[in-house]
């Protein structure tokens, strides 16, 4: 006895869970649910407008931190600085794609059975039903009527069922299954795909290989060997600007590409809105500044350095700074540089650039001496020089071509040349997430714009007097059951003035 | 600078289609109000005002078209299409409000509705010549595209017809509360049901539902050749995206859900303020790689 009973308490105690385990999936996939984890989704998204977001501007987070020292780091505690990739928005719209599969697989089923059914039995009365008329006609009659309008129709006793829409709920359906389609590509966009950056100068190449890039975030399963190792010879860059606003008018890039290293070579340009495209990835042309080029010597008038140094853009006009460094001179030397393409003076701000175009251009210099701190091992930026341990041993103001001495050897400012920043976007899920927002939108004008009605007609007489009893349901669009029933009430009514006609 | 000369000529357009807009809201509301006066009981004499009413609306045509010649000289002047700053969207944004209001005028007896597109169209341009105008210019490279006209003319046709479901929306919630209150004053009862106002709104919405999803998916291809990405979660693409939402829980709520009247009326207003605060607030106090205001 003992054993039985609890046996049956083991039973009902797995019922329950079973069942709460129903219950719960039930809940997920109710339409309620669905509607307010859609509207959560929304309003979840706002933080991620108002607040400095990590993925679009890690400075202003920066900045943001430093004014609120005292709430960011609960901010962050809660990911508001990284909203779209916070669990608790994943959270969101993973339920909310369960509920909606869950939505759609027994809607699903159920349209597979409902394609091919036939309309059923009318029901016993419609006078009470949406447009309820009788009209004067025959039953061959309707049924052309019925064809032409492509209406799919079942003959009962002395009646008839009529059905039309059918595409609406495809429609609905397709809407909602290509929503997945888009998810799957975003899904397959940070897991597969690639991001790159790297500064280029005018006529320096690019070859797509790891090492080629400043910076370089793969996605988790992307596999840097697979690297198409295509190579871009930057021939010639030219920006654009308006004499009057300094806006930016055109950027354009010449390039030789080769598909491979040792392909053949063709010509191209890259311009803001025009990348290039080598099957999934496109190289873009993101920012433009200038390098500097420069010789250094020594005492004895050994050449310590030379070549272009990249410096980075300060504000719009290029106004650009930056590091060179020389630590082949013993001690060390290095210079805090500053390239000035139009140099305008000003008693507050001190030397600026007036336009981005070098139409007057400057390189001012302070130069250190000392210890670069680059032999501890520590990662330095290249744009900053670490002064800590130097001491400033001059101040200098150079057009191109014009040298300096000081203590301990020369600078020679040669020259300078735009840099481009190209950057390179492997992304296979884009495919995938704009069949899904085409097709969602196709799904979208199905299921708003095709109304599913039924039209029943039926043979009905008092005393001697045959007429039809005409009536319908539509589950949503009235207005077209009710137009439809009005154009048969007048394709009847032709035929029988025609026939009172002859 | 041929071009200055043709800017100049579209700021006088603008302030002229001003002006006729300012006479159609004074026809409207003379015709509303005389309609009032009347009236005897609640049974109005639309004879007398029909006619005034249909001046009004050729009013409102009038303007639309000046509107449309200032559109086309600042394109002239700027060689582009005028869809590059605020300004520019705004009177845009009024031209397609207003052609919106005299294409459905054509299907639907809304002719009543002229007075609250005049004033609409009065304050966008009035706000746009005031307060955002800017130099007419080229356009900055990212802008370049032929995206441009496809995503911005989607996105403000689709702004102009929120606009039109949420002013009916609002209708809605006032006449609402007045008939809670007891029979209509003779100034509303010129207007249509309830429950008509309510449908109007819904098919609106279910018009501009789709086209909205377009604008998004057209703005995403361009996002992508322009910047790289489809989708970034720019604040400008996640307000647009909120919109979308808003409008989704709408159209579910009225058609799975059996929402009507006031919760959908509510809801809808909702959904519209979103897509204000998105044209309104990002681009003028926000950042991202949306904002081309110009201010």
């Amino acid at each position: 006895m003992a054993k039985i009973e609890k046996d049956r308490t083991r039973e009902l105690r797995e019922l329950g869970g079973y069942s709460l385990l129903r219950y719960l999936w039930r809940l997920l996939t109710s339409m309620r649910t669905a509607l307010i984890l859609l509207l959560l989704l929304g309003l979840a998204s706002i933080p991620g407008s108002i607040i400095p977001q990590r993925t679009q501007n890690p400075f202003q987070v920066q900045d943001f931190f430093e004014a609120n020292p005292s709430i960011s780091p609960w901010l962050d505690r809660f990911y508001l600085f990284d909203v779209f990739g916070a669990p608790w928005f994943s959270a969101i719209y993973i339920l909310l794609f369960v509920s909606l599969v869950g939505c759609l697989l027994p809607r699903l089923n159920h349209y597979r059975r409902a394609i091919f059914e036939r309309p059923s039995k009318p029901p016993q009365t419609f006078e009470n039903s949406q447009g309820f008329s009788q009209l004067d006609g025959d039953m061959d009659r309707v049924i052309e009527w019925l064809k032409k309008n492509r209406y799919r129709f079942e003959r009962f006793d002395g009646a008839i069922s009529a059905e039309k829409g059918y595409l609406k709920e495809f429609g609905n359906l397709l809407f909602h299954l290509s929503l997945l389609l888009i998810l799957v590509g975003i899904a397959m966009s940070s897991l597969f795909g690639m991001r790159g950056e790297a500064i280029v100068n005018e006529g320096e190449r690019f070859i797509n290989t790891p090492v080629a890039y400043d910076n370089i975030s793969p996605g988790r399963l992307y596999s840097l060997d697979s690297m198409q190792p295509y190579r871009i010879d930057l021939n010639d860059f030219t920006a654009k600007y308006n004499p009057i606003t300094n806006q930016a008018l055109d950027y354009e890039l010449k390039v030789t590409i080769r598909d491979d290293t040792d392909a053949k070579a063709r010509e191209g340009v890259i311009r803001v809105n025009r990348p290039l495209t080598f099957g999934a990835s496109r190289v873009f042309l993101q920012a433009t500044g200038y390098s500097v080029l420069v010789t250094v010597r020594d005492s004895s008038s050994v050449v310590t350095f030379q070549g272009p140094v990249p410096l980075l853009p300060q504000d719009p006009n290029l106004t650009s700074a930056g590091a060179i460094k020389v630590p082949d001179m013993n001690p060390g030397i290095g210079f805090v540089a500053s390239f000035i393409p139009t140099i305008e003076r000003d008693p507050v701000r001190g030397a600026f650039s007036s336009f981005p175009e070098p139409l007057d251009p400057h390189l001012l210099l302070a130069a250190w001496q000392g210890d670069l701190g680059m032999d501890e091992g520590k990662p330095q930026s290249i744009y900053r020089l670490d002064t800590t341990k130097m001491e400033r041993i001059a101040l200098i103001s150079m057009k191109p071509g014009e040298s300096f001495d000081f203590k301990v050897g020369s600078i020679t400012f040669d020259g300078y040349l735009p840099w481009v920043n190209i950057q390179v976007i492997h992304d296979p899920g884009k495919r995938p997430a704009l069949i899904g927002g085409f097709l969602a939108l196709f799904g979208a004008l199905g299921m708003l714009f095709i109304h599913r009605r039924r039209i029943w007609i039926r043979l009905s007489n008092e005393g001697d007097n045959n007429f039809l009893e005409v009536a319908g349901v539509a589950t949503s669009g009235e207005e077209k059951l009710l137009e439809d029933l009005a154009s048969l009430k007048e394709f009847l009514s032709e035929r029988v003035n025609e026939g009172k006609g002859n | 600078m041929g071009n200055r000369s043709m800017a100049f000529l579209s700021n006088d357009l603008i302030y002229s289609a001003i002006v006729v807009f300012a006479l159609a809201f004074i026809f409207h509301a003379i015709e509303t109000a005389w309609s009032v006066r009347i009236g005897e009981g609640r049974n109005l004499d639309r004879s007398r005002t029909e006619r005034l009413a249909r001046n009004a609306t050729g009013l409102i045509f009038l303007a639309d078209l000046i509107l449309l010649a200032g559109l086309i000289t600042r394109g002239l002047s700027a060689e582009r299409l005028p869809l590059g700053n605020m300004y520019e969207f705004s009177i845009t944004g009024a031209f397609a409000f207003t052609t919106a209001y005299l294409i459905a005028l054509k299907k639907f007896q809304i002719r009543w509705l002229g007075l609250f597109v005049a004033a609409g169209a009065l304050l966008t341009l009035g706000t746009a010549v005031t307060l955002l105008y800017v130099e007419s210019a080229p356009l900055v490279p990212a802008l370049k595209s032929p995206w441009l006209v496809i995503h911005v003319s989607a996105a403000i046709i689709s702004g102009g017809i929120f606009l039109l479901a949420n002013s009916i929306a609002a209708i809605y919630l006032i006449l609402e509360k007045i008939e809670g209150k007891g029979a209509r004053g003779n100034w509303s009862a010129r207007l249509p049901s309830l429950d008509a106002l309510d449908q109007l709104t819904y098919r609106l919405i279910a018009l501009v539902f789709p086209l909205w999803t377009f604008s998004i998916i057209a703005g995403a291809i361009w996002a992508e050749a322009a910047w790289g990405r489809y989708w970034g979660w720019d604040p400008k693409e996640t307000w647009s995206f909120i919109t979308w939402v808003a409008y989704a829980a709408y159209l579910h709520a009225r058609v799975t859900a059996g929402w009507k009247g006031k919760k959908a009326a509510w809801l809808c207003l909702i959904a519209g303020s979103t897509f204000l605060f998105n044209y309104i607030y990002v681009n003028i106090w926000g950042t991202g790689k949306h904002t081309y205001s110009g201010l």
